[in-house]
C-alpha cells in the first residue's frame, strides 16, 4: 500500500516532526519538551504507535490535554493527567531509574559522539551567547535508553569538530573520563537535520549518515558537517511525510499554529 | 494551646525576613511562581541577594534589573517558552551594565541540593555530570568514591537558603499550606531553608485542610509567615484559580532587550503600584477574566471515621 507523499521542504517542522515521529515505532514512554517533540509524539500516537506515552519534565505523566500546550508546565497537561510527581521522584525515580525510552533534546552543538552544548558560544567566561544551559538535559543523557537530537539548522557551527562547552556529554566522553562511570543509557541514537538523518549504532561510536533528504546528496551533508563524518553501508533517501501526515499536523495537532509556521 | 497565628501581610513577611546579602529561594516549576513576593522584594530595594531557582523565568530578569541581585544559583537561563532572558544575558555576555555571578547546575543537580538541604545532609550523589564540563565550570559539582566499591559518582552540596518564598492554592492561619497540580521541588526548597514565607490564593479554615491531609506539601511547622495574596502568581498561573498569561510572557521579550524599557516596566508596575491587590486592578477586569479556568474538580476521596461504641448506637 503506497500513501500519496507530501512536497513539504526538508528544512520544514512538519518534514522534522513527521521523521521525528517515526523513530518512536515501539517505543513506550518519551521525555519530551514542548515544540518539536510534542508534534512528533503527537502524529506518532495517531499513527504508527498509539501506546506511546509522554512524561514531562515538569513532573507529568500519563497526560491526556484537551489543547495544545504551551509550555511543558501548562495547566492543560495537569489536569486530566494520569499523575503530577514531584521533581525528587520525577528526575530520581522516573529518569535515573531507567523508566524512560527515548529522551527528546534540542542543542546549539553536537559533536561526532553525540555530545551536546547547550550552554556557551565562544569562551566560558565572556561567552558570545549565554545560551540556557544544562535544564534536564544532563540527567536525560545519560538516563534515557537512548536521545534523539532534533537540528534546526546543518552546517559546521552547529557540528562542529569541538564543541565549545559540553553540557550533556556522550557515553564516550564518560567513558573516557572513567570506564566505570559509563551510564546506562546508549546517548544520541538519532540526529534529525534539515539535511539528514544521522545515526549512532554504537554506544561508544561515532556518527554516521544514514538517511539524506531528497534533493541532497551524501557530499552536500558531509560539507556541511564539521568532521570527516562517516556513512552508513546502506545510506539511503529519507521517505517524505505522507499527505496524511503532514494533514494531521496543520488540521488536528497544532491548528493554532503555535509550533508550525 | 491553640496553634499560633502566622497570617501577615506581604509588605511586613518582606521586611520581617528578607533582608540585604541572603540567599533567597523563589521556587516553582512553571507554576505557582511568587511574582507578587519578587516584586515586593524589589520594591523594598534589597540589595545584594543571593537569588536561588532552578529556572530563573522572567522573574529573574525582573529582580536582576531592579538591582537586586548580586548572584544567581540556577540551571536554566531562559524563560520557558518565551524565549531568552536578556537582562541576565547583558550581565553575563557583555557586563552591561555590571557583571553577575552565576552559579549553575543541571535540574537535578538543583534538585538533590534542595534535598540534601531539606534533609541536613553534607551533599547528595546524582548520575549526572561523568563527562560534562560542568564540574569544571562549577568547582562546588565534586566527584567522590562509593564507600561501597561502586563506580566514583558526582555529587553536589546542600543548598541552605536563609529564606524560601513558595505560592500556593491555600493555607490555614497556622501555616498548613497546600499546593496542588504541578509542585515541583518547593517542599525540599522550603524544608531547606532558615525562614519560609507562603502566600496563597486563599486563607482557609482549619477544617478544610484536615479534611484533605495528604494535600498538605509543607506542615505549619516549616512554614514561618502566611500572606493571603490573590494573584500572586500572574503572569504565571495557579492550577484550579487562574491560568498563565501567555501573552504577558510573550510581550516580555520585546521589553527585555533593552533595558530602559525593563527599568521603564519596573517602575510602572513594582513601584507604581503599593501590592498585588492594586496591581491586579491595573492589569484590568478583563484581562483577569480572559485567564479564568473552568471548573474541573477532583473526586473527593473519603478517609474514614473510627467507629466508636457510642456513635454506632446513635
Amino acid at each position: 500500500m503506497s500513501m500519496p507523499l507530501s512536497d513539504v521542504a526538508p528544512s520544514s517542522t512538519e518534514f522534522l516532526a513527521a521523521v521525528a515521529a517515526r523513530q518512536l515505532v515501539g517505543k513506550r514512554r518519551v521525555f519530551a519538551g514542548v515544540g518539536l517533540p510534542t508534534l512528533a509524539v503527537d502524529l506518532a500516537r495517531r499513527t504508527l504507535n498509539p501506546d506511546v506515552e509522554l512524561v514531562y519534565e515538569s513532573g507529568i505523566c500519563g497526560a491526556q490535554p484537551e489543547g495544545l500546550a504551551e509550555g511543558i508546565a501548562d495547566s492543560v497537561l495537569v489536569s486530566g493527567a494520569a499523575a503530577v510527581l514531584s521533581m525528587p521522584a520525577l528526575f530520581g525515580y522516573v529518569l535515573q531509574r531507567g523508566h524512560v525510552d527515548v529522551g527528546f533534546l534540542g542543542a546549539a552543538q553536537i559533536d561526532r559522539w553525540g555530545s551536546l552544548n547547550t550552554s556557551f558560544i565562544g569562551d566560558w567566561d565572556k561567552p558570545t551567547v549565554r545560551l540556557p544551559g544544562a535544564g534536564g538535559a544532563a540527567e536525560i543523557m545519560p538516563n534515557a535508553g537512548e536521545c534523539i537530537v532534533v537540528l534546526r539548522r546543518h552546517d559546521p557551527g552547529a557540528l562542529p569538530a569541538e564543541l565549545d562547552f559540553c553540557t550533556s556529554p556522550s557515553p564516550v566522553r564518560a567513558h573516557a573520563e572513567d570506564p566505570r562511570m559509563v551510564p546506562p543509557g546508549h546517548g544520541v541514537s538519532t540526529v534529525i537535520t534539515p539535511m539528514a538523518v544521522l545515526r549512532r549504532p554504537d554506544k561508544l561510536g561515532e556518527l554516521e549518515i544514514s538517511e539524506v533528504h531528497p534533493g541532497l546528496t551524501v557530499d552536500d551533508v558531509r560539507a556541511a558537517t564539521g568532521w570527516d563524518i562517516a556513512v552508513a553501508d546502506d545510506v539511503r533517501e529519507t521517505a517524505r511525510p505522507t499527505v496524511e501526515e503532514v494533514r494531521l499536523l496543520r488540521d488536528e495537532i497544532d491548528t493554532v499554529r503555535l509550533y508550525l509556521r | 494551646m491553640a496553634a499560633p497565628d502566622k497570617v501577615t501581610d506581604l509588605t511586613s513577611a518582606v521586611a520581617t525576613h528578607v533582608r540585604d546579602g541572603m540567599t533567597v529561594a523563589l521556587e516553582g516549576f512553571g507554576h505557582l511562581i511568587p511574582f507578587a513576593a519578587g516584586h515586593e522584594i524589589i520594591r523594598q530595594g534589597r540589595r545584594d541577594l543571593t537569588f536561588c531557582r532552578m529556572t530563573p523565568d522572567l522573574l529573574a530578569d525582573q529582580m536582576i534589573a531592579a538591582g537586586c541581585v548580586s548572584k544567581l544559583v540556577a540551571s536554566f537561563f531562559a524563560s520557558g517558552s518565551a524565549g531568552s532572558l536578556h537582562e541576565v544575558r547583558r550581565r553575563v555576555e557583555r557586563a552591561d551594565p555590571a557583571p553577575l555571578e552565576v552559579e549553575e547546575y543541571s535540574h537535578y543537580g538543583m534538585v538533590c541540593r534542595y534535598q540534601a538541604g531539606a534533609a541536613g545532609l553534607p551533599f547528595f550523589p546524582l548520575r549526572s555530570y561523568a563527562g560534562s564540563d560542568l564540574p569544571r565550570l562549577n568547582p562546588l559539582i565534586r566527584k567522590v568514591s562509593d564507600p561501597y566499591g561502586g563506580p566514583d559518582i558526582y555529587v553536589v552540596p546542600p543548598l541552605r537558603p536563609d529564606v524560601t518564598i513558595v505560592h500556593a492554592q491555600r493555607a490555614d492561619r497556622s501555616g498548613n499550606v497546600q499546593m496542588w497540580g504541578i509542585v515541583g521541588a518547593q517542599q525540599e526548597a522550603a524544608y531547606a531553608a532558615e525562614t519560609v514565607i507562603a502566600t496563597v490564593e486563599e486563607i482557609v479554615e482549619e477544617d478544610v485542610v484536615r479534611s484533605d491531609p495528604n494535600r498538605t506539601v509543607l506542615p505549619a511547622h516549616a512554614v514561618t509567615a502566611v500572606v493571603e495574596c490573590p494573584g500572586g502568581a500572574h503572569p504565571s498561573y495557579t492550577q484550579g484559580h487562574y491560568d498563565r498569561d501567555n501573552a504577558f510572557y510573550r510581550e516580555w521579550t520585546p521589553i527585555s532587550r533593552d533595558r530602559e524599557a525593563v527599568l521603564g516596566w519596573l517602575e510602572e508596575w513594582v513601584h507604581g503600584v503599593p501590592d498585588r491587590a492594586r496591581y491586579l486592578d491595573k492589569l484590568g477586569a478583563e484581562r483577569w477574566a480572559g485567564l479564568g479556568v473552568a471548573p474541573r474538580p477532583s473526586q473527593p476521596v473519603d478517609f474514614g471515621r473510627r467507629r466508636v461504641a457510642s456513635q454506632e448506637i446513635s
